[in-house]
């Protein structure tokens, strides 16, 4: 079924906009719950992870570079380098081994 | 309650340069991203221009990529909806704590403003500014960055037909290194986040084996395994609690 790239555009403005703007002009307090404390600290790490594996090898051309730059980037990022740096060491990566692999 | 008006420790203009200044790095960063972004826009069939369209309004890496994932795969708006507040849960709890950040006689035009660009790199300079924040310097960042953002998306769009295959491979990751970027340093000083980064990889994995799971959508799994992982961390190892901060400020 095909639906509106715009109508799908909007969904996503609005939810993101809504999440981002509402704890800004709404809530002054700080939450209280625990549990939803908690729930918020690790929902970041726990989505971006699960996106991340196994779905990078999937993106390559080949799944062993695609690996090979998840294990450099967690080793570099580990070490201090930064958003620029994790990003374009993968790129880099996967680029010299699919010289040989692809 | 302190009503007094916020005195400003710089200028409007000084914050304002602050801001791009700080914000460069971080659009060179953004420009590299999203231009892989743009590949997944162009691999779910958007335009340069509605790539850019969405980069401008949305500004979220993993919002926008999961937006692309859905579009491509032809889910529902409401799938779209419910995975669009899981990527970017994040951000509730980076405004919970920006708006503790701003003097309680800023606007609600500010608030309205700065809100529409908490990201994870705009909110971690804005948190890491001393006293209240300027809505000002936040607008001097996004002055830079958010160009950067929404071009390098419409660019990925209309290079990445051009690219070879090779490079399209390579550029692809960027993204997922940013990911790790992201949730690799908070691994490194929190053993639990750690742990729960390696389990969440292999939960991930593990979806792919089971008949169930296999064959419900990519979006739906994520959304199950981030609520099931999350809240059994926040049961099994809640965060300490933090001390009332400066309540009823």
């Amino acid at each position: 079924m095909e639906n509106n790239v715009y109508l799908y555009i909007l969904v996503m403005v609005l939810v993101t906009y809504a999440i981002r703007v509402l704890p800004l002009t709404l809530i002054r307090k700080p939450i209280r719950s625990r549990f939803i404390q908690s729930f918020l600290f690790y929902v970041p790490y726990v989505t971006l992870a699960v996106m991340t594996f196994p779905a990078i090898t999937q993106a390559t051309q080949s799944p062993i570079a695609g690996f090979a730059a998840l294990v450099v980037g967690m080793i570099l990022s580990w070490f201090g380098a930064s958003l620029f740096q994790v990003a374009a060491a993968c790129c880099g990566i996967v680029f010299l081994l699919e010289l040989f692999l692809c | 309650m302190n009503t007094a008006a916020y005195t400003r420790t710089v200028p409007r203009k000084t914050a304002l340069a602050q801001g791009f200044r700080d914000g460069i790095p971080i659009a060179l960063g953004y420009f590299a991203v999203s231009f892989s972004l743009g590949i997944a826009a162009r691999n779910a069939g958007l335009s340069a221009w509605q790539g850019f369209l969405a980069s401008l309004l949305v500004t979220a890496s993993a919002g926008e990529y999961v937006g692309f994932t859905i579009i491509s795969i032809g889910g529902s708006y409401l799938e779209m909806a419910l995975m669009m507040f899981i990527a970017n849960a994040r951000y509730l709890l980076m405004s919970c704590a920006l708006s503790q950040k701003f003097h309680p006689a800023t606007g609600l035009l500010h608030r309205l403003a700065v809100g529409f660009y908490v990201t994870d790199e705009l909110f971690g300079i804005a948190i890491g500014r001393d006293g209240f924040l300027d809505p000002y310097y936040s607008y001097g960042a996004i002055l830079i960055a958010s160009p950067c953002w929404s071009v390098g998306t419409a660019l990925g769009v209309i290079m990445g037909n051009l690219l070879p295959l090779r490079a399209v491979s390579a550029l692809s990751v960027a993204l997922y290194g940013m990911f790790i970027a992201i949730i690799v340093p908070p691994s490194r000083k929190n053993r639990i986040v750690a742990a729960f980064v390696l389990i969440s990889f292999a939960c991930s994995y593990g979806a792919t084996f089971v008949p169930f799971l296999a064959n419900l959508s990519g979006g739906t799994v994520t959304i199950l395994l981030t609520v099931i992982i999350s809240a059994a961390a926040a049961l099994f190892f809640p965060i300490p609690q933090k001390e009332d901060e400066t309540d009823g400020k």
